[in-house]
């Protein structure tokens, strides 16, 4: 358990360290850290790999918006089943369920405005238990899992000192 | 122009140009080299004090200080030693905030050495100590220290080296260039002898967190040593402050008062925007160090393991961030590795023999690079000795 901590620790900081490196560091074989990764992948633990990508720097466009839903809750089930059936929408990237003033905070991502209007007014406000939404578009985006944006992480150390 | 070399003082002449500049004016001419050449963190101040020293700005913190430093740091300083080492200083008249370890050094050595005085110097060793002890008029005498005993200062060796002028004691653990470091039992039988000759030691523990296993323990700590013991810190490595230049000395209120009289007329006072930010690190700092500690021992056991992969001997370092392999089974002297390497690899490390003479054989690699950039180092010094290994 300590040992599957350390690794999932290893890699939520570099999702490509080598399982060599990973094996050097926590001092396994590299068998043992294969096993763990299979068996945190299987269960589930780890749900999958992603790269942060600033798509700003090709010039591809992309629109994010964050929506604030409040939903009528349902009986036995409370909020997950509908939180359950947004998140299935291939356009949704986060589903959260928020304490406050409203219940979820869905992520959606589109190629334009137009396909999130499209979004939210024939699939998300249809669902019968959503009771409203705001719709707050990204401007810009600063820091991100952990990267900030625009930050040339580059050495300014002097290449040799005592 | 005229040549004015001739005024320069028979001191400052006596002192060798530094191995390492040497050295750097070459690296820096490479393109593209990856450089395990650094003595510095790779990472930047963390957030929370680089803020706080902002904040100082805009509240108007722009003056001088007292000449011993800010009274609130003293006390910081006085916490953090009693809680690190387990001694007690006053904050009123045992700690001296300086401008690094480096002035800290400077002081001791002005203030303890009559002319001709002896230092024992530990080798190798950080390049500072025995141009100090010469430009405090006082004559370095090299300790040799030996990688079959992972750079641990030996009571024969030290004792075989005293002589009636000797005065001053330095220890550097942990130890730059070698990541050596000095456990109890290993610095006990040192104290029988500093006391029998009537010592000062000057205990350079810049490198006392990041110790890799076991505890840092100091030699101020020692029953009858606190009061011959300068110990020296400060926030270069363990907060990633390099620049900030601050950084202590604490000890007998005697030998700080003299050192103060000296700072005082020299340098007044550290600067308060770095003692400002000082008080933060040593108030909130500790998360974030932890954590840079973590990361340097990662990088720590993948270094070590990779040189052994490539057949460099190395005896596994326990602090600072440094590794000091032997490169004997190349038959090359330390620095024509070092600039072989450079040229045919792009990989910047430095000689051993920057650090003492018997640093010959060796070179100083630090692991406070990027995984990826050590794991390429690695490759490439692989793929260079697989060149220039004799038959
Ligand atoms: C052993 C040792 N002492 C002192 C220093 C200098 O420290 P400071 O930045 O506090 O002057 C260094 C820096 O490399 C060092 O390695």
């Amino acid at each position: 358990m300590e040992l599957e901590k350390k690794v999932l620790s290893l890699l939520e900081s570099d999702a490509k360290m080598s399982i060599k490196t990973i094996a050097t560091i926590l001092e396994q074989d590299e068998e043992r850290i294969t096993d763990i990764l299979t068996k945190l992948e299987q269960e589930k633990v780890i749900l999958g790999y992603n790269a942060i990508i600033d798509w700003d720097k090709l010039g591809v466009d992309g629109v994010t918006a964050m929506i604030d839903v409040k939903l009528v809750p349902e009986r036995e089930v409370g909020f997950n089943r509908t939180a359950e059936r947004i998140s299935r929408f291939p356009e949704v990237r986060c589903v959260y369920l928020m304490s406050g003033t409203y219940d979820l905070s869905v992520t959606v991502q589109g190629e334009t405005m137009k396909d999130i209007a499209w979004f939210v007014s024939h699939k998300l406000s249809t669902i019968d238990q959503v009771q409203s939404t705001v719709t707050h578009f990204v401007l810009k985006r600063y820091k991100q899992d952990n990267f900030i944006f625009e930050e040339p992480q580059q050495d300014r150390r002097l290449v040799v000192s005592p | 122009m005229s040549d004015m070399s001739k005024y320069i003082s028979q001191v400052v002449n006596s002192i060798p140009p530094s191995g390492i500049r040497k050295f750097f004016d070459l690296v820096i001419q490479t393109e593209g080299a990856i450089s395990l050449g650094v003595g510095e963190p790779d990472y930047v101040t963390p957030w929370h004090i680089r803020e706080e020293c902002f904040y100082s700005l805009e509240k108007g913190y722009t003056m001088y200080t007292s000449n011993a430093g800010l009274l609130e740091l003293r006390e910081e300083i006085a916490a953090y030693q009693k809680r690190k080492i387990g001694v007690e200083y006053s904050p009123a008249n045992e700690v001296l905030v300086t401008i690094g370890v480096s002035e800290a050094v400077d002081l001791a050595l002005r203030v303890l050495l009559e002319p001709g005085d002896e230092v024992l110097v530990p080798e190798p060793c950080f390049v500072s100590y025995a141009p100090g002890a010469t430009l405090a008029y006082g004559k370095p005498v090299a300790v040799p220290t030996y990688d079959q005993d992972e750079y641990r200062l030996k009571p024969d060796v030290l004792e075989s080296c005293i002589t009636p002028r000797s005065k001053v004691l330095i220890l550097a653990y942990p130890n730059n260039p070698t990541g050596g470091i000095m456990t109890a039992d290993d610095l006990q039988p040192l104290v029988d002898i500093i006391k029998k000759h009537d010592l000062i030691v000057i205990s350079d523990e810049i490198y006392c967190e990041l110790t890799y296993q076991g505890q840092h323990v100091s030699i101020a700590s020692f029953p009858g040593m606190r009061d011959r013991t300068l110990v020296m810190n400060g926030f270069s490595k363990a907060y990633a402050m390099t620049g900030w230049r601050i950084g202590y000395a604490c000890g007998n209120k005697d030998l700080i008062s003299a050192m103060n009289k000296v700072h005082q007329y020299t340098i007044m006072c550290a600067p308060i925007m770095g003692q400002k930010a000082a008080i933060e690190a040593l108030r909130n700092g500790n998360t974030e160090m932890v954590k840079m500690v973590a990361d340097y021992n990662n990088r720590r056991k993948i270094i070590l393991k990779g040189f052994r992969e490539i057949g460099l001997d190395c005896f596994e370092p326990q602090g600072a961030f440094y590794c000091f392999p032997s490169i004997k089974v190349s038959g090359l002297s330390s620095e024509d590795f070092c600039e072989q390497l450079l040229t045919e690899e792009q990989v910047a490390v430095v000689p051993g023999n920057a650090f003492g003479t018997n640093g010959e054989g060796f070179i100083r690699c630090c692991y406070a690079a990027s995984i990826p950039n050590i794991e390429t180092a690695i490759e490439r010094m692989g793929n260079f000795l697989r060149r220039h290994r004799p038959a």
